[in-house]
């Protein structure tokens, strides 16, 4: 395996909510851990997976590790280097490495810029836009590059496609010629034709420019195909990870069990989806110390709540956070 | 159509908009059987969304307008009623659960007395009367503390618990046809199952029709006995499910069932359907998936085809399946 591009570690992220004066003597405190004490490796020219439900954190990890929004605590290392120690500049620098493609293709692009303006931006930012010319030149291949042509750079985003929007967003995040591209949800708000086309680009540019890729998705089937290595999130927690193969086909933790059992699969032969997991998805909200899961979780013991399950390594490569596998 | 709970004859919609006309439903016709699930999966645009509305008559006119056809429910003509009987058959005959609970629920009231407003306004009950039948659906469909929880705003609601809500205001009057627009889109896997299980458990037990509009083909799958898949305002295919699945007969399902990543076999590129959707304020002469279509011909071009029978019970609108002439 290759070096760690990007390495993880007990990365937090804490939100206080009621967090004025006159509720914190009333005891109305309470804290939102939306990230809690994470770690995982990313390896250079992989794609790993960031897979789980709606507030599971794995948004807010990729926004933790680009210092969109600060960690409360935890290491955030590029290639070595201590990202949480940067001050602005040297950040403004970093972020020409690490760029983001989000979720939104709507309100991901400026409806007040021309393509051309959305893409030369970044070239100005870092300093890639020798003159007006050979800015033009860039956007030009960025655009062939993402499957749009000279047709497109002086158009307005409202005048392309949810797919051709996310295209132009791609090409954003390349312009800077990253090393590493966090796709927060970026297929997500497609149309399921469309996002063939885009997964398929993904695969073609990461191949072309050795890209790494931290893929943050719900939709498990997009995580199959895409992914090298998964990891799988809980209210803030990692509870698995692994090789894809080894994640997909001999899942270990109850709750990657039971998201695999959840999803339907498009073929009337294969097994309807099933819930083996009762209740509803835990509050991040003043969590228990121990296991997220413990409510719901089919083999629960009574320390699950109480103490954090320790990460097993249950297969090479393969890690499970549980008190009962 | 016999012993049909809905039947959907030609139906053509139209908008006419400041840009133009656009025909969001194209002369569609399906019918669903009594305790049927019926499956009608389509992309954004292809016109589901909006036959779904048209049979309970809630598109506006102007500026829609129903082009031609008509939508026949147990026997009788919707688009013939007046204003007061669709509204007595709206609610409480046919029931319709929305995508977005956020959105489709008001959130300036309680739980309680949205449910309540229905079963007064269509069923007459008094308040206390209202109250009690309420807890019972929000017990039915699987809210717990249901006593309390009547009481409760929208927004003090998850996802999922938000689309048992909407199900029980559907089910509150005993609908014998229920239409589900996306119900599960906007909710997260596992709460997904629950729902699902939910939909068909009710439907077993209160023995109802089931119009399911999805573009998961994954759900569709598991959770209809028959589908039509609609593209750019028409319908291209109709059958059985499994035959549908086994067999796909139109370039178009054939292209998405190829393009979507499976949760089995891990190839490196998938393979989707090229180009994109029509501008449909402009669409091509002829079918409207010519332009993407590998097999696309001259007719093609020129006639837009018209749906044959390919297999029993088994319908595809394509000139692949043309008779050859003699």
């Amino acid at each position: 395996m290759n070096a760690p591009l990007l390495e993880v570690e007990n990365l937090t992220k804490h939100f206080t909510l009621n967090g004025d004066f006159v509720s914190r003597i009333a005891g109305k405190t309470q804290t939102l851990k939306a990230v809690d004490d994470i770690s995982f490796k990313v390896y250079e020219g992989e794609t790993l997976g960031l897979v789980g439900e709606s507030g599971c954190g794995k948004s807010t990890t990729g926004r933790l590790i680009t210092r969109l929004i600060e960690p409360t605590s935890g290491d955030v290392r590029i290639r070595g280097e201590d990202l949480l120690a940067f001050d602005n500049n040297q950040m403004q620098t970093a972020r020409r490495n690490m760029q983001l493609v989000f979720q939104d293709p709507y309100s991901s692009l400026n409806p007040r810029k021309t393509i051309m303006q959305i893409l030369g931006r970044p070239l100005e930012v870092h300093g890639l836009a020798p003159d007006w010319h050979g800015k033009r030149e860039r956007v030009l291949e960025l655009l062939n590059l993402v499957g749009l042509g000279s047709e497109h750079i002086d158009r307005y985003p409202h005048e392309f496609s949810g797919g051709q929007r996310q295209r132009i967003a791609i090409a954003r995040a390349l312009a800077v010629n990253p090393d590493l591209v966090i796709g927060d949800e970026p297929v997500s708000a497609l149309d399921v034709s469309v996002q063939a086309q885009i997964l398929n680009l993904f695969r073609e540019l990461q191949e072309k420019f050795k890209l790494t890729y931290l893929f943050i998705a719900h939709d498990l089937s997009v995580v199959r195909h895409i992914s090298d290595r998964v990891a799988v999130m809980y209210v803030g927690k990692i509870v698995e990870t692994g090789p894809v193969e080894e994640i997909f086909s001999r899942p270990q933790h109850p709750y990657t069990k039971a998201l695999m059992d959840a999803v339907p699969e498009a073929d009337p032969n294969k097994p309807p989806p099933k819930l083996t997991l009762k209740g509803e998805i835990a509050t991040p909200i003043n969590p228990p110390s121990g296991c997220r899961l413990c409510k719901r979780c089919p083999i629960a013991t009574p320390n699950c709540e109480t103490d954090p399950p320790p990460l097993k390594e249950m297969a090479p490569n393969h890690f499970v956070a549980c008190h009962n596998i | 159509m016999q012993d049909s709970a809905l039947d959907i004859e030609n139906l053509s919609i139209k908008f006419h908009l400041k840009r133009g006309v656009l025909t969001a439903v194209n002369n569609v016709s399906f019918h669903v059987g009594k305790g049927e699930t019926f499956g009608l999966v389509g992309e954004s645009g292809s016109g589901k969304s909006v036959t779904a509305r048209a049979i309970m008559r809630l598109i506006p006119t102007p500026p829609g307008e129903v082009a031609s056809g008509g939508v026949n429910f147990g026997g009788r003509s919707i688009y013939d009623l007046s204003d007061a009987e669709i509204r007595e058959i709206r609610g409480s005959e046919i029931a319709m659960v929305f995508q977005e609970p956020m959105s489709a629920l008001n959130p300036v009231f309680t739980v309680g007395s949205q449910i309540g407003d229905v079963l007064r306004t269509n069923l007459g009950l008094s308040k206390a009367e209202a109250r009690e039948r309420t807890i019972e659906l929000l017990s039915l469909v699987g809210i717990p503390s249901p006593a309390s929880r009547i009481d409760s705003y929208v927004h003090e609601f998850s996802g999922g618990m938000r689309q048992r809500v909407m199900l029980a205001m559907a089910l509150s009057c005993d609908p014998t046809f229920l239409i589900a627009d996306e119900p599960t889109t906007a909710l997260d896997v596992t709460i997904q199952a629950t729902i699902l299980e939910l939909i068909s458990s009710m439907i077993d037990r209160f023995d109802m029709s089931l119009l399911f509009i999805t573009h998961n083909l994954g759900v569709v799958a598991h959770a209809c006995d028959r589908i039509g898949v609609m593209y750019a305002s028409h319908l291209v295919e109709l059958g059985e499910k499994r035959e549908i699945f086994a067999n796909p007969q139109h370039p178009y399902t054939v292209g998405l069932l190829n393009s979507i990543p499976r949760m089995d076999t891990q190839s490196k590129y998938l393979t989707p359907i090229r180009g994109s959707v029509c501008n449909m304020m402009d669409p091509p002469k002829g079918c409207k998936f010519n332009p993407r279509c590998d097999h696309a011909m001259d007719i093609c071009r020129q006639v837009t085809p018209e749906m044959k029978e390919v297999a029993p019970g088994h319908f595809a609108a394509c000139h692949l399946h043309d008779q050859p002439t003699v």
